[in-house]
């Protein structure tokens, strides 16, 4: 039986992925220990990658004795309703939860798409991306508010779901030659605080490795010279 | 003290109605709200300031919107006939697919509707339809013998997509092709808890055709 096999639990991700930084994140509060297979994307999917999420064949997948979860918020809850001791992800209150499911919901389909049109153009297009990208941003700006964290006191589900965007946050700032920062002071001291945390910091790409990445990107799509 | 729960919805609105189905499995009592969506009331906008969208769910007076979360809330809150599995993994399952729904499945039919069925687009629909006709397996329900997240998810395949593709005089969820899911439909929407949200056919075929310039 190989090591894989072997493994209760199994994290299925690629180096840059947000989504798997996430997934890291969550394992890390918890304190699990798991085997982590680095698939070689976008090009050369494994077949454990094809066998455990045929539908969408993407990072990151969870398998756990066996059985496989995929979509990153869904094996964050999966998590923090299968290891209950430790650290909690989630709020236990029913309205609290439902909040932070709505905003983690906001977050993947509005900062996802937001960062997107900034690194997929350029000139006009990529100034309106910015734009409206910052948008984004400040109604996550104003929900934060004075709050430490958006979950409140403690860091939270909320707080993975935004913070595994940082890497390439960094990266999408010197594409689009704009500060976060200026428009979301907030936001720039919440991300410092999230940093501080050791399951964060270790999860996150390394933002130059993912700039260098998008950079060659943009050149072989033609939208950088 | 009694629970006050409120819906603000529209009538014919199947991300409404999914809320209502979950309301209805539930046993809750609660006051619906009818919306104007071209004049958007005050409260609307207050209690679902970031969408200003339909449905939002009111309970004492905190509000929840987006209509998979506002099922979950539901199905966290009372408890009765359960509307996720109980076990974790089944449960990532149905979430999974109640996502693979709203994020794949019904983007690709809207696409092939909006083309006046354009080959390419219902070729695409299908093949998304596909995965949910293999995820049938041989129940009655994706929920098994009853309904439950995912089967509600898929609401607007249900009733919806039979009345947009009248109106347009195609057919992309077709019964040679997705003969499990047709039978699906069938049975979901002749649930009791499914029938009482639904609008009558002729309503909604008529809006399609208008929607569609069919009219």
């Amino acid at each position: 039986m190989s090591s894989i096999e072997q493994s209760e639990v199994v994290v299925l991700g690629w180096w840059p992925s947000m989504f798997y930084a996430r997934v890291r994140i969550a394992l890390a509060e918890k304190g699990i220990n798991y085997e982590y297979v680095e698939e070689d994307l976008p090009d050369n999917k494994s077949p454990l990658l094809l066998k455990h999420n045929p539908i969408y064949k993407k990072v990151p997948v969870l398998i756990h004795k066996g059985k496989s979860i995929c979509e990153s918020k869904i094996i964050i809850q999966y998590i923090d309703e299968t290891w209950k001791e430790g650290y909690p992800l989630l709020p236990s209150d029913p309205y609290l939860k439902s909040q932070a499911a709505f905003w983690a919901d906001y977050i993947d389909k509005h900062i996802y798409k937001g960062a997107n049109m900034v690194v997929n153009s350029k000139g006009e297009e990529m100034q309106k991306g910015v734009e409206e990208f910052l948008g984004y941003l400040k109604v996550l700006e104003r929900e934060l508010g004075e709050k430490p964290y958006f979950n409140g006191e403690s860091f939270g589900f909320v707080d993975m779901a935004l913070i595994c965007y940082y890497s390439s946050f960094v990266a999408s700032e010197i594409i689009g030659n704009f500060s976060i920062e200026k428009h979301c002071p907030k936001l720039a001291v919440w991300a410092t605080q999230c940093l501080k945390r050791e399951s964060v910091s270790k999860a996150l790409a390394d933002p130059k490795k993912v700039y260098d990445l998008l950079i060659a990107y943009r050149k072989k799509t033609g939208l950088e010279e | 003290m009694a629970d006050e729960v409120k819906l603000y919805g529209f009538r014919g609105s199947p991300y409404g109605c999914r809320v209502e189905i979950a309301l209805n499995l539930k046993g809750i009592e609660y006051e619906f709200i009818q919306e104007d969506l071209s004049d958007k009331s005050a409260d609307l906008i207050k209690y679902n300031p970031v969408h200003k969208k339909i449905p939002v769910l009111m309970h004492n007076g905190k509000p929840i919107s987006e209509s998979l979360v506002v099922v979950e809330y539901i199905d966290d809150v009372w408890k009765g006939v359960p509307i996720l599995p109980r076990d974790a993994h089944e449960k990532a399952r149905a979430r999974f697919w109640a996502k693979f729904i709203d994020d794949k499945c019904i983007p690709a039919v809207f696409k092939a509707l909006g083309s006046h069925g354009q080959e390419q687009a219902v070729a695409e629909a299908q093949e998304q339809l596909q995965f949910l006709e293999n995820e049938l397996k041989g129940n009655k329900f994706f929920g098994g013998d009853n309904i439950n997240l995912v089967d509600i998810s898929a609401t607007y395949l249900a009733y919806w997509l039979g009345g947009a593709e009248e109106a347009i005089g195609i057919k992309v969820l077709t019964k040679d092709k997705f003969p499990k899911l047709t039978e699906w439909c069938e049975n979901f929407v002749n649930c009791q808890t499914v029938k009482d949200t639904l609008i009558p056919r002729e309503i909604l075929v008529a809006f399609y055709k208008k929607r569609f310039g069919k009219a």
